[in-house]
């Protein structure tokens, strides 16, 4: 009480009240906006997001190291705020806001929700990993069969099981089976001991449940547990991709006939992020699409170019449309039409003529003033169109196609090769592929599911793809030519040194 | 001083459920330390009938394609039995006593569990009661993968995993709630629904729409009739010890 008394006097009168509830303020002016005024989840910007924000008036958390159903400890909600949660809206706040700040969160978050007042958290002991190998991660591929992950994470990981389209959180919006692939977007995080405790604690308010009940049972040991969340370790790359921003076209003798032509690993693959598009009205807040990974080869005639992306969906698909109805319920939209499923869709767009110092049309499909050159792939009917677009969805065709495609999809994962000759027959129309040069490309992609169309989709910025030169003679005969060189010039100083030696037989005591 | 007010309140056999989730919680892991404060009960009897007045809905089918060892359980579509009547009458309605019971009264929760059954992908029973700090035993009969959530809002919820048949998990519930849904994600048309008592006084009406709640201390109580689709309704019945009264409900767009 005297203490209290003492700190009051201490602090100055107009920040005594600001003060009164530690974390209020911080919350206010930075979470309220999405999470609500009382915490409630329902911000002014909560209806333009998938997953929703948290409301913390339930006391549910994702991501514990607790039991199903238990409160999250107060390290635990620091992490989120500390870490964020990949792959949502929720940002990590380590870099923005103090120590105290964040820990006063903690405790503001904790006072919207009456049950930690009256529960306390029940900790899981985690362990650690036991060591990993080719042999634990295929122990690891058995168990997850065996526990029938793939029933919503389906066969590949990617999010496509057959239970995907119907999965809902606790308050009934929908929610995707994570895509396993992507370890960057997981909530918890990407380490095996982060993927193994969320299966021991499951995530609260998803459809994901705790195998902990599996372990104590002794359905599963715990080590087959760890052996799941190596293997889910594995599906993803190590490290997190790296964005470049020129795609470099392999010269090749012979070009892939197919998306799954295995010549295509000798391609390197770029990946190329992808983001909603916010910018022109209808808008699309929640997109399926976060990112495409793009091969390219030339063989000196002609240039193809391998996208390949992961959607749950073959769109369209009347299983999906239960998704669809509720994706639609559940985030903003600004157009007020019926929500109708369309096909899958992949565009690419080029500035029409290429020229390295120009700078490229604008990156969302163009302008009337300066439109691009759209290469337009759609799933259902399974073709690609080309012509000219004057903006999103403003697109006109071309006279003639000059591209060949094939498509594929196989387990959550579209495939599109898309190959046409370097030199385009109307060369003002189309852009020229030069080897050596430097062409300005950019994506598009549409999940038809979910409602996605030319226009709501997710966009990239303008990347641009490089076509190999093929390697001038000289660059193999002046090596030869230099090796030869110095190869005898050695032998003639040894030769000379020898020759030397004979005639001067004492040189060496001399020298000593 | 919390922890001394509810030590005079047990002495005075007045913990109530309003004394929080915290005591109810020990409840239940730890016996029956509230038989102490055990409410009254009697030799009275309620009993009625629901009655579902015009056309009943049809269920929907399930598509169980994807789970042959589900759909081999059938011999024909499944449907899901949200609304079941039979010759007029209307079953999986949860009874209980709403109120009329001494204010705080509290039931030693049974030792035996209260089992729900995973069977054929569907819950068994889907409508079910238990009181707090009793088991719930989840049992899944079904050779695939069930997941078992619980999504209250009064009480703490779970989402347990239960891949194998012959598995089974239990769990407890702290506080009253009626009702608190469950459901399987991987078969997204399981639903059941529990109702946490704090008494022994509800049931769930069989088959021919029938139910009884015995036991209880005479009294006037208000009774309430749940369904999941049909909602809510309730009646007032004043009984006499060892006097039986009658409580019907009528549910339907014709009720």
């Amino acid at each position: 009480m005297t203490r209290r008394i003492l700190l009051l006097l201490l602090v100055p009168h107009g920040a005594a009240a600001a003060q009164d509830t530690p974390g209020k303020a911080t919350y206010e002016r930075w979470c309220a906006g999405c999470h609500g005024d009382a915490g409630a989840g329902d911000g002014e910007a909560a209806s333009y997001m998938l997953p929703r924000p948290r409301d913390f008036t339930k006391g549910v958390y994702q991501v514990r190291t607790t039991a199903s159903g238990s409160l999250p400890t107060d390290a635990d909600l620091r992490r989120v705020i500390d870490e964020g949660m990949p792959g949502t809206a929720m940002p990590g706040w380590r870099t923005r806001l103090s120590e105290r700040e964040r820990n006063d969160l903690v405790s503001y978050l904790k006072s919207f929700s009456r049950f930690f007042q009256t529960d306390t958290p029940e900790l899981l002991e985690l362990g650690r990993a036991p060591g990993g190998g080719a042999d634990a991660i295929a122990e690891g591929r058995q168990v997850y069969e065996t526990l029938e992950c793939f029933k919503c994470h389906g066969q590949a990981g990617r999010g496509d099981g057959t239970s995907a389209p119907t999965l809902t959180d606790d308050d009934g919006h929908p929610i995707r089976a994570a895509d396993l692939t992507k370890a960057r977007n997981f909530n918890g995080g990407a380490a095996v001991e982060q993927i193994y405790a969320r299966l021991r604690t499951g995530l609260d308010g998803t459809p994901m449940p705790s195998f902990s009940d599996a372990v104590t049972s002794s359905v599963i040991t715990d080590e087959q547990l760890w052996r799941v969340a190596q293997y889910v370790r594995s599906l993803s790359p190590q490290r997190q991709p790296a964005v470049r921003e020129v795609i470099r076209a392999h010269l090749v003798p012979q070009l892939p006939a197919s998306p799954d032509d295995t010549a295509w690993a000798g391609a390197e693959a770029y990946f190329v992020p992808l983001v909603g598009q916010i910018i022109v009205a209808p808008r699309s807040f929640a997109p399926t699409v976060d990112a495409v990974w793009v091969r390219a080869m030339h063989d000196g005639e002609r240039l193809a170019i391998r996208i390949a992306w992961h959607d749950p969906s073959r769109s369209p698909d009347p299983v999906w449309q239960e998704w669809l109805d509720r994706v639609a319920a559940s985030v903003h939209r600004d157009d007020t039409t019926g929500v109708v499923q369309g096909p899958d869709r992949l565009i690419l767009q080029f500035p029409v003529s290429a020229s390295p110092d120009a700078e490229p049309p604008f990156f969302l499909g163009g302008s009337s003033r300066r439109p691009v050159h759209v290469w337009r792939w759609e799933s259902e009917p399974d073709r690609v169109q080309e012509g000219s677009g004057a903006g999103l969805g403003q697109f006109t065709p071309g006279p003639a196609s000059q591209t060949t495609h094939a498509s594929r999809f196989d387990n959550g994962e579209w495939q599109v090769q898309i190959t046409r000759a370097l030199t385009p027959v109307d060369t003002a129309a189309a852009p020229v592929f030069t080897p050596g040069g430097l062409v300005p490309l950019a994506f598009v992609a549409a999940d038809g599911s979910s409602g996605e169309n030319e226009v709501q989709g997710s966009v990239s910025a303008w990347y641009a793809v490089y076509l190999d030169i093929p390697t001038p003679g000289r660059v193999f005969v002046q090596p030869l030519v230099a090796a030869v060189f110095t190869a005898g010039l050695g032998l003639f100083v040894i030769l000379r040194a020898q020759r030397r030696e004979r005639g001067a037989p004492d040189s060496h005591a001399e020298a000593s | 001083m919390k922890r001394i007010t509810t030590v005079l309140l047990s002495g005075l056999f007045l913990v109530g459920c309003g004394g929080g989730g915290g005591d109810a919680s020990g409840g239940g892991e730890g016996g029956t330390p509230a038989a102490a404060a055990t409410g009254p009960t009697g030799t009275a009897t309620i009993t009625g009938s629901i009655s579902f007045a015009g056309a009943a809905p049809a269920n929907p089918a399930i598509d169980m394609s994807e789970e042959q060892a589900c759909r081999d359980k059938y011999q024909s579509q499944p449907t899901n039995p949200q609304v079941v009547v039979n010759d007029g009458k209307l079953a999986n309605v949860f009874v209980y006593v709403k109120s009329g019971l001494p204010d705080g009264a509290t039931y030693p929760a049974p030792a035996a569990p209260v089992v729900l059954d995973q069977d054929g992908c569907l819950y068994h029973p889907r409508v079910l009661g238990i009181l707090v700090g009793q088991s719930l035993e989840i049992r899944n009969s079904d050779p695939v993968l069930h997941n078992i959530k619980a999504v209250p809002t009064v009480n703490r919820g779970f989402n347990i995993s239960q891949p194998t048949a012959g598995m089974t998990s239990s769990r407890t519930f702290n506080s009253p709630e009626v009702m608190v849904p469950l459901e399987c994600n991987v078969h997204g048309w399981m639903n059941a629904y529990l109702g946490v008592m704090s008494h022994p006084f509800f049931a769930v009406s069989a088959e021919d729409g029938t139910f009884t709640i015995s036991g209880l201390p005479a009294g006037s109580y208000e009774i309430e009739a749940w369904h999941e689709t049909q909602g809510v309704k309730t009646m007032s019945v004043t009984v006499a010890d060892g006097g039986s009264a009658t409580a019907d409900f009528s549910f339907g767009p014709s009720a």
